[in-house]
């Protein structure tokens, strides 16, 4: 028996298959999670994803202890309500995790972890927060619902309480919205127009029903993950941990190395991966044969070296098999997959492979 | 819990057998190993004139979640396989009985061991536990 989100009963109730992930029984799928993952291309899915962990910083100093705690800068971060991916590494320069900040105020953040690296990441935060007197808390009494695809908000908005829903619906991408105990923000793990929502535990069960009623289908974990790899987005714990480097895992993007002295945990670590010309790069590979790419398969790159899938799978929007994958230094286009014993050929590609319904890669 | 089709014989890797009138076997996966698996995507099919023991890698099936090796339940010669999955491996999860059959081998002698429906609903029942 494994931790329950709020909505566990409604999943049950509507037969979903539930596995263990990360001590959480959640629902793996409704019935067909290539049915749910086109549902959300094409129309509009609820997940439930309250087993991530909000935490939320308080503090005069919180935006000082934010600029040193994370490798993205939220000095970017000049608009109430503005959204930040980055990552937060440790002194090695190795992903502790990767997460969102809001900037709800300026003396206030939230930040949004996975829940595998919880206690990890509450028990770093806390650490590090010590010396700038910043309040670090947990909130597990709120549960959070993500709608996502391109009728999600139309659809979902008949579920946020009427003083909320113009600003909700007005709210621009990466950007969020605090009434009261509801959160609403406007962004996502699929690669779809969308919201995240965060409500009281107590309110979950009505706002699901409610997003249900609306024509929302319910997916589960299983078309998440088939999702975000078609956006090209990392897992963690599979595309990125501890001992791998932000730049090694297609995260530079996320690192602000500007303005140059501001000091960052891993910045040294990660400025010598950044001099190292020979580091591995991440890059997305698409299945030119039938078959289906799995993690930790073995790619290989004719006279230059061999690489490893770190996510691999089907891709329902595109019909063939793609995957995410650090691979050996240098510029080229092709190489091949060790699957069961038989080289296939791939395409070397950059990710994302679709976005917004659309498939961005050359077939 | 759906019914089992009780013409057929049944193996714990989750595989059923149905003996033809031309003394060949029809081999495909079960409701319970469909399931399990979750949506499919692909199903590799070993040659036509392919021979077989018992045990021997049959067949590949992936699904969205995972790749499952399928042995062969007894020893034989491939004798026709299904190509419809090529193009649509979810039959497989659509029909698993009917139209997701996978291969049809002619019997050479060694036979696996296999159960009725019977035995194989307990062996299900015991694996719920």
């Amino acid at each position: 028996m494994g931790l329950k989100t709020p909505l566990y009963s409604k999943h049950v109730e509507a037969g979903a298959r539930i596995v263990d992930f990360g001590g959480w029984d959640m629902p793996l799928h409704y019935g067909s999670q290539i049915e749910e993952h086109h549902a959300v291309r094409t129309h509009a899915g609820a997940f439930d994803v309250s087993h991530m962990t909000v935490v939320d910083l308080q503090g005069e100093k919180a935006t000082e202890f934010l600029r040193h705690l994370l490798a993205n800068d939220v000095a970017k971060l000049k608009v109430q309500g503005k959204a930040l991916y980055t990552a937060m590494l440790n002194h090695d320069g190795g992903v502790i995790d990767d997460l969102i900040v809001y900037f709800l105020e300026p003396t206030r953040f939230r930040l949004v972890v996975n829940s595998s690296t919880r206690e990890k990441d509450v028990a770093w935060i806390t650490e590090q927060a010590g010396a700038h007197l910043v309040d670090v808390t947990e909130r597990p009494e709120l549960a959070m619902i993500a709608v996502q695809g391109p009728k999600a908000r139309e659809l979902a908005s008949v579920a946020i309480p009427s003083e909320s829903r113009e600003a909700a619906l007005a709210l621009k991408p990466f950007f969020g919205l605090e009434t009261g105990d509801l959160f609403v923000a406007r962004t996502g793990y699929t690669g779809e127009d969308g919201w995240e929502i965060v409500i009281p535990a107590a309110d979950a069960e009505s706002m699901w029903q409610a997003f249900l009623d609306a024509g929302i289908a319910p997916c589960g974990l299983g078309a998440r993950d088939t999702l975000r790899l078609e956006a090209g987005m990392n897992l963690y714990g599979t595309d990125m941990d501890e001992s791998s480097s932000p730049l090694e895992s297609g995260l530079g993007w996320t690192i602000a190395w500007e303005p140059d002295d501001r000091d960052f945990i891993g910045r040294e670590a990660t400025a010598r991966v950044r001099e190292n010309k020979e580091r591995q790069k991440f890059a997305g590979l698409l299945l030119e044969d039938r078959g289906v790419l799995r993690n930790h398969q073995r790619v290989v790159v004719d006279g230059i070296g061999d690489g490893e899938i770190t996510s691999g799978g089907f891709s329902p929007t595109m019909q063939r098999s793609i995957a995410l994958a650090r691979l050996p230094a240098g510029n080229y286009l092709e190489a091949a997959v060790e699957v069961r014993g038989k080289l296939l050929a791939v395409s070397v590609v950059r990710p994302p492979f679709v976005r917004n319904g659309k498939t961005c890669i050359d077939l | 819990m759906s019914e089992l089709p009780g013409d057929l014989l049944y193996t714990s890797e989750h595989e059923w057998l149905r003996r033809e009138e031309d003394g060949s076997v029809t081999i495909g996966i079960t409701d319970h190993a469909q399931t399990a698996l979750g949506d499919l995507v692909y199903v590799e099919l070993p040659e036509v004139g392919q021979d077989l023991d018992v045990g021997g890698e049959m067949a590949v099936v992936e699904s969205v979640k995972a790749a499952s090796d399928v042995y062969a339940p007894l020893a034989g010669s491939v004798v026709a396989v299904n190509e419809e999955l090529t193009d649509d491996p979810e039959k497989i999860n659509a029909d698993p009985y009917g139209d997701g059959w996978i291969v049809r081998l002619q019997p050479s002698g060694d036979d696996g061991e296999t159960m009725d429906p019977d035995a194989y609903q307990a062996f299900l029942d015991e694996l719920d536990e």
